[in-house]
């Protein structure tokens, strides 16, 4: 009888430090995670804070409605047009290429799919840096077209790597049934094959509109100072020590990326990452 | 539709898939290529079909040939093994798709559609034609695959292992009816199977391969009865395969010159003192096991340095026996011939 209250005892002791274990691990986690954004949400609403008050002294929204007019929500729309124009890009340019190396008809399929890791292989910032040089001669420097080309570099390795795996999950002989029953290879690819390929296809573009709105060293060194992406625009805020206008605009930026990531997941499958980086 | 290859060879790198193959599909019948994984067979189907591109040879279809041309143009429906239906279609778009393209008229399409299904017994499912293909059964899909591809009314219906992916029970089933379907229709059918007792069971025209070639071709009762090799003997279920000759007396005796094969049941066991039958071969030997198979039952026999299996109705106690077996049941090669037909290793890994 006691035997067994002193055991019930040490379980519970046990039981006691282990959820005390799990709280703290918990509270870790959730510091990691929500700590920093309570800053940024903090900083955000800060109107007037010095040193060393702990929160700020005066909060309001002024900062926040930057958003409504000038310089941020022009850096937010001009974000999104660049990544509308590169995803375009990126989709029109992948789809092909993938299908292709998809179906092993891609000449030189392994090396092709190769050239499009590099860019990522290396260090970004020599390989943007050299890319700038040749966009100042080009005249590319400081336009919108060349912050989309130097995204391109980044978003097709996305769109191509994902989509071949996309397409190697179309079973071929889905097509040779379209084929034999006397549909064209056209015929096959818009009916059979495109419709078939359309979620992991939505999912790589998520991917690449992602990236290009989050993109930073490239638009810095191609873009400025005429063309200023959200990134940009705070990187510039935080060295002005704006530290308001920078929590503004990173909060704003995490929105578009949240709601894209939610929708992604009804898109992407495990089987469309596993295949990157393999030939 | 008479369908013919002459010389037909592909090769893939080292491995030849079709090493020559000369064979004609009678017009109307149900042949059925049969062989072991790597034989060719499948090589054999996707060429006829034109997804295989051969290396030499040449495809007729009655009196056109085809060797050249795009699978598009062949008029030859097929049944893939995993059914490839069009996930993102319901059974109705999935049967309607070829009939869109053969121009068939769009008021005409339901009653086209309708028409398969009743072909292949699956009218009686209710709503079948609006369901999409992951909602039906392994057996309702197999069935979708083969009506869409009789739909168009295709002058050969190609079938690759079209039953594998089936349980055992369906897989039974189904082999009863695409047999009907194809004796309804009068339909020129080449059904290509890894399995030697569905070959056999529902075949006009058995085609046995090993190593890209024809190993024999013929009805199967015949091919049965008489293979023309040891491959062929022993692919079509003959468990003893000794390495021994018959002398004129009828007694079997080692022999490195030639094999002799037969099947389990076909050997008769008595006692050592009764004297054999006239016209059967007969050697004795010694029962070192026997096994409960259900039906009967298995005695494991040591003749010489061999172990014989024979299949009786009765158990049997160990000891001392005669093997007696009908003359016309045993098959006897010189060794120099099966050498030649032994499959090569290399060849395992022809078709996908």
């Amino acid at each position: 009888m006691s035997g067994a209250a002193v055991t019930g005892h040490a379980t519970r002791a046990h039981g006691l430090a282990a959820l005390a274990g799990r709280a703290a691990l918990t509270a870790l986690l959730f510091g990691i995670i929500v700590g920093p954004l309570a800053g940024l949400v903090v900083w955000s609403v800060a109107e007037r804070w010095h040193w060393p008050a702990l929160l700020p002294q005066d909060i309001g929204l002024k900062y926040w409605a930057r958003i409504t007019r000038g310089d941020l929500f022009g850096a937010l729309s001009r974000g999104v047009t660049i990544a509308v124009m590169t995803t375009a890009l990126a989709l029109v340019t992948a789809i092909p290429v993938s299908y292709a190396a998809a179906r092993k008809r891609l000449p030189l399929g392994p090396l092709v799919l190769m050239v499009f890791l590099l860019p990522q292989a290396f260090p970004q910032l020599p390989v943007f840096a050299s890319a700038a040089v040749l966009f100042y001669r080009w005249n590319l420097a400081g336009t919108v077209p060349g912050v989309v080309l130097i995204h391109l570099v980044g978003g097709l390795v996305y769109a191509v790597w994902t989509m071949t795996a996309v397409f190697r999950a179309v079973g071929e002989e889905l097509e040779e049934a379209a084929i034999n029953l006397g549909a064209s290879i056209t015929r096959t690819f818009f009916r059979i094959t495109l419709p078939l390929a359309t979620p992991g296809i939505i999912a790589s573009a998520i991917l690449v509109f992602i990236y290009s709105l989050d993109e930073f060293t490239g638009t810095l060194l191609v873009g400025a100072p005429y063309v200023t992406t959200l990134p940009v625009y705070m990187y510039t805020a935080s060295l002005g020590y704006e530290m308001q206008i920078a929590s503004v605009t990173a909060l704003v930026l995490m929105v578009p990326g949240v709601l894209l990531l939610v929708l992604m997941e009804r898109y992407l499958r495990a089987e469309y990452l596993a295949f990157f980086g393999r030939l | 539709m008479d369908v013919r290859v002459e010389s037909l060879t592909k090769r893939y790198g080292a491995v030849t898939a079709l090493d020559g193959v000369t064979q004609a599909f009678p017009s109307g019948a149900l042949t059925v290529i049969v062989g072991p994984s790597g034989c060719g067979k499948t090589t054999l189907l996707r060429s006829l079909a034109g997804f295989v591109v051969p290396d030499g040879g040449r495809v007729w279809m009655g009196d056109r040939d085809v060797t050249g041309l795009p699978p598009q143009t062949r008029d030859c429906a097929m049944v893939f093994q995993n059914y490839a239906l069009w996930p993102h279609m319901t059974v109705f778009e999935n049967l309607a798709f070829g009939l869109r393209l053969r121009k068939v008229a769009a008021a005409d399409i339901p009653g086209r559609v309708r028409e398969a299904l009743e072909l292949v017994e699956l009218d009686r499912v209710p709503g079948v034609e609006h369901r999409r293909p992951r909602e039906l059964s392994g057996g309702q899909q197999q069935r979708v695959a083969l009506a869409r591809a009789v739909a168009v009314r295709p002058k050969v219906l190609l079938l690759d292992e079209p039953l594998s992916n089936l349980d055992a029970k369906v897989r039974h089933r189904v082999r009863v009816e695409i047999r009907a379907l194809q004796r309804r229709t009068g339909i020129t059918a080449i059904y290509v199977t890894h399995d030697q007792e569905e070959a056999m069971s529902i075949a006009d025209v058995v085609v046995v391969m090993n190593s890209g070639r024809v190993a024999q071709a013929g009805r199967p009762e015949e091919v049965y009865a008489r293979p023309a090799d040891p491959f062929v003997a022993e692919f079509l279920g003959a468990t003893n395969v000794l390495a021994a000759t018959v002398d004129a007396d009828g007694r079997i005796r080692p022999s490195h010159d030639s094999t002799l094969i037969v099947r389990a049941e076909d050997i008769g066991l008595t006692s050592p003192q009764t004297s054999p039958p006239a016209g059967s071969a007969w050697t004795d030997g010694e029962i070192v096991d026997v096994l409960f198979l259900g039906s009967g039952y298995r005695a494991y026999i040591r003749v010489g340095e061999d172990v014989v299996m024979a299949d009786q109705r009765a158990s049997l106690s160990k000891g001392p026996v005669r093997v007696v077996i009908p003359r016309e049941k045993m098959f006897v090669f010189a060794r120099a011939a099966s050498a030649l037909r032994e499959p090569r290793p290399t060849e395992s890994s022809t078709t996908p």
